[in-house]
């Protein structure tokens, strides 16, 4: 529990507001912001680093490398990340530019091996100071033909404005791809940090067309990255990573489809037919004798998939929903956007079968949540939304580990709460948690029933909340402490 | 080139020196930023942020509102946040977008002031220097503002205290420049207290760990100061501007120094209780402000060469107690801010990576935080003295306690 060395010796009131009385998008007005100490999401230097070989070079003021050399270091990949600091003095001299050019040279002569990419990361400063990026990135280029550079951007201060940095960033892990025959067979998908579980509904369906599946996540070397581009179709299901496939698509003449997340049947149906129309229109074409009957087998048997996936899952999730709400019955469940893209659309699904979810952790409302927040406000007025970086949120853990104290609730080894997402937990103070970020991997009917299976886990057995939240990008399979 | 590190990592910067020199003193900090800086500093910077309910956040100032000088945005944001949570300061502190825009911070404390009848501070820094002079900064506008003088009732006691004893009352000190950055949380300044008390000190305000406001309050009640990192040398020129307060520069590590320490301390004590008790107006401009202890040294007897990197005032004592113990020759390359005069002749300044590698060709052993490791050439030995203001959490559970047990590097050659 926190120490209290705050000024208000009596309890703050922690911000929450019924589903029932909560604006969309916008629940909460904005504010100073609190920053939880929940850190499995991925930053801008893991996602950069899913590119194989590549070397990431930041240039910013030391505040804000900071933060992005510790992440490198935490990976144990400093020999693929380098700096260039930006001074006081160089927001006066008008040298920007030339800082970028010759300090990216310079570490690039340093570098005991040519790297065959180097992503270059700029800053506020750098969008503040009107820098000419084109002319950066041409000389760059006209210096080292040999490298592939690509602009990427650390500028938080325009995540209000147009994309996000989050997004940004997604959509530069493709830019890098050069133009290559595209193959009818081979689809990627796209702008996921995470790999896309072997289990989940779309590679089945992939498997059953019999396409190469091509992901970032998988790729060993910079040669296999680049194999992504004979890719004929590009599947993003990250809403963050939708504008990257529409770029891909404009730059490599793919197709771009987007799959929304969701734990809605009818929806997930819905969406399952879109891929198998999109599948069938461009990897099931025809233009002479032999592929025509592959086309045809390929388009039968995407067609077939869709509805045994369908059958298969909704058997599927019925099963593990009982299961899961034989077993934690009443219990509160709580989560937080974290988890995955839809958390108004997991507590609706809980929420219509029984369980006892309480708390919805949010800052604002997913416009893809728009119908599932329509349909709590009408069905279950009373769930409490909570923000996760309102100032007073810096006190909700002792809050709720003071109050369930008082109550006696979670003595033991009983679960008091069980929370889906690491925000929830830490701000629950509870070890009875789902640990994933970002969906995790998941889609489709699979995501439900992989979801409740986590649940089950989640309840019986007690995890190390303090340590496992704290670790950066949960999942990257390297960050340690 | 400088300003660029092909693999070393970078320290923690000026804005977080602010935010970790002022954690526990039941203020809430604001940094003016967009967004990162607090994540930053919360998960490797700041290894109280889950243990302690201070108040750290951002302002959240996005593209807009620096583009057309919303300051009012930040204001209101603050004394809201205040308002609800009853700080007993408010502190902002200053990122690179505030600094392109020229955010007045000074004017925009004034105005939250007043508003809500808080104390206030801005501090101007820019996130481009290192949390040296961000953490002096904070800690000097702690004892400009908040620390008054002794009340007169304490001062006649303590008068009367010494004029009856037959034995010294003991001298009390205050311990300037206590962050987590340097001293991590692993009882590191519980050993400074301790070697304080076990020479016969009494221990007064810890800036700032350890000690809460109300304690810090009273720091003007102390007889002599102990600076034991570059962070506290903005409160000790302070404490000497506003009450004559001289200060010690040093860090108990080995008998030896902690023996000279010992005697700086009494000495410029001793200085100081005089002109309290019986000195003039006129004399205090006679008085010990600043003692860097010890600056002149046996001979070096070994040609071996130990080179130290990172904090000066820290390194700069390890390497005077090696030199004392072990006789090797040291030199000390600074890579955070230190004022003129600290540093001996030979030792170097060396912020960027390209400063640091031809300094190191010569030296035998290199005494610097791990992450430090690539850049250092086989023939040296290695060791490692793993700091949170360079490699954050990552070392913490190897960062030794020096004043407790300096045998963990003095015995390594």
């Amino acid at each position: 529990m926190l120490k209290r060395i705050n000024g208000n010796k009596d309890r703050v009131r922690i911000p929450g507001v019924r589903i029932a009385d909560a604006s969309f998008p916008a629940p909460f007005r904005s504010g100073l912001e609190y920053s939880s100490p929940a850190r499995g999401t991925w930053n801008i230097v893991h996602t950069g680093m899913l590119i194989p070989e590549a070397h990431e070079i930041f240039v910013c003021a030391a505040g804000c490398l900071r933060g992005v050399i510790l992440t490198a270091a935490e990976m144990g990949l400093t020999d693929r990340f380098s700096t260039v600091a930006v001074r006081e003095h160089n927001l006066l001299d008008g040298d920007m530019e030339d800082l970028v050019i010759e300090g990216v040279a310079d570490i690039i002569g340093k570098l005991p091996k040519r790297p065959p990419a180097v992503l270059v990361y700029t800053s506020c400063v750098h969008h503040f100071t009107g820098v000419d990026l084109d002319m950066i990135y041409a000389r760059l280029r006209e210096r080292f033909p040999d490298i592939d550079f690509t602009d990427c951007y650390m500028n938080p201060i325009m995540r209000k404005s147009g994309l996000t940095p989050d997004q940004l960033m997604r959509s530069r892990l493709y830019t890098l791809l050069h133009e290559r025959k595209q193959s009818r067979d081979a689809v990627a998908i796209i702008g996921n940090d995470l790999p896309t579980q072997q289990d989940s509904d779309i590679m089945k369906m992939f498997r059953a067309a019999g396409l190469k599946v091509h992901e970032i996540t998988s790729c060993r070397n910079y040669d296999e990255y680049q194999e992504m581009a004979e890719s004929s179709v590009y599947v993003s299901y990250n809403p963050d990573a939708a504008a990257g496939g529409d770029m891909l698509e404009e730059r490599l003449g793919g197709k771009h489809h987007y799959m929304k997340f969701s734990f809605d049947s009818d929806e997930i149906d819905e969406e399952l037919a879109k891929l198998a129309d999109t599948l069938v229109s461009v990897t099931c074409g025809a233009e002479d004798g032999e592929d025509a009957a592959k086309a045809a087998d390929r388009e039968a048997a995407v067609r077939r998939a869709v509805t045994d996936i369908s059958e298969q899952g909704r058997s599927d999730i019925r099963k593990e929903l009982d299961e899961t709400l034989a077993l934690i019955g009443d219990t509160p469940v709580t989560i937080d956007y974290t988890f995955c893209p839809r958390p108004l659309g997991l507590a609706r699904l809980l929420l219509e079968n029984g369980f006892n979810v309480t708390r919805v952790y949010l800052d604002g409302i997913p416009g893809a949540d728009r119908a599932d927040y329509e349909i709590l406000r009408e069905k279950y007025p009373d769930l409490m939304l909570h923000p996760t970086v309102h100032a007073a949120m810096r006190f909700a853990a002792t809050e709720n580990a003071e109050a369930a104290a008082e109550t006696g609730a979670g003595s033991g080894d009983s679960c008091r709460v069980l929370a889906i997402g690491q925000k929830a937990a830490y701000f629950e103070n509870t070890d009875n948690f789902v640990n994933v970020v970002e969906g995790g991997g998941m889609l489709g009917y699979e995501a439900v029933t992989h979801t409740m299976k986590l649940m089950r886990d989640a309840y019986i057995n007690k995890k190390n909340m303090r340590e496992l939240v704290q670790i950066k990008g949960l999942g990257c399979g390297i960050c340690a402490r | 080139m400088k300003q660029t590190a092909r693999i070393i990592s970078t320290y923690s910067a000026d804005v977080m020196g602010v935010c970790s020199a002022l954690f526990e003193l039941g203020g809430m900090t604001v940094m003016h930023d967009a967004s990162g800086c607090n994540s930053t500093y919360t998960t490797h910077d700041e290894p109280r942020w889950y243990d302690m309910d201070s108040m750290v956040y951002i302002s959240g100032i996005s593209e807009m509102e620096a583009i057309m000088g919303d300051d009012e945005k930040l204001i209101e944001d603050i004394c809201e946040a205040a308002e609800e949570m009853h700080p007993k300061f408010i502190a902002i502190a200053g990122t690179p977008v505030p600094a392109m825009t020229g955010f007045d911070f000074e004017a925009v404390a004034e105005v939250i002031e007043k508003r809500t009848g808080i104390p206030t501070f801005g501090f101007p820094t820019t996130g481009m220097n290192t949390y040296v002079h961000g953490a002096s900064m904070a800690l000097e506008g702690i004892v400009t503002k908040l620390i008054d003088d002794p009340s007169d009732e304490w001062i006649n006691e303590k008068l009367e205290e010494v004029d009856k004893s037959d034995e010294e009352v003991p001298y009390k000190v205050n311990i300037l420049g206590l962050t987590p950055l340097d001293y991590s949380v692993n009882g590191q300044v519980e050993s400074i207290e301790k070697w304080l008390t076990d020479r016969g000190f009494v221990v007064g305000s810890r800036f700032a760990m350890g000690s809460s406001l109300e304690e810090i309050g009273r720091a003007s009640e102390a007889e002599v100061n102990l600076v034991v990192s570059g962070t506290g040398l903005g409160a000790a020129n302070a404490m000497y501007r506003k009450f004559a307060i001289p200060s010690v520069i040093g860090l108990p590590i080995g008998l030896k120094q902690s023996d000279l320490l010992e005697d700086a301390l009494l000495q410029t004590a001793r200085e100081y209780r005089r002109f309290r008790t019986s000195g003039t107006a006129s004399e205090r401009a006679g008085l010990t402000r600043l003692k860097i202890h010890p600056n002149d040294l046996d001979p070096v007897v070994k040609d071996n060469i130990v080179v130290l990197i990172g904090e000066g005032v820290m390194n700069f004592s390890l390497a005077n107690s090696i030199r004392f113990e072990t006789g090797h020759k040291t030199k000390v390359l600074c890579a955070t801010e230190c004022p003129e005069g600290i540093l001996r002749e030979w030792d170097k300044m060396t912020p960027d990576e390209d400063d640091i590698i031809p300094e190191l060709a010569e030296a035998s052993y290199i005494i610097a935080d791990p992450l430090y490791r690539p850049i250092c050439p086989d023939s040296a030995k290695f060791i490692p003295l793993p700091s949170e203001a360079f490699s954050g959490r990552m070392y913490r559970d190897d960062i030794p306690d020096l004043v407790k047990d300096p045998g963990l590097i003095l015995n390594q050659f």
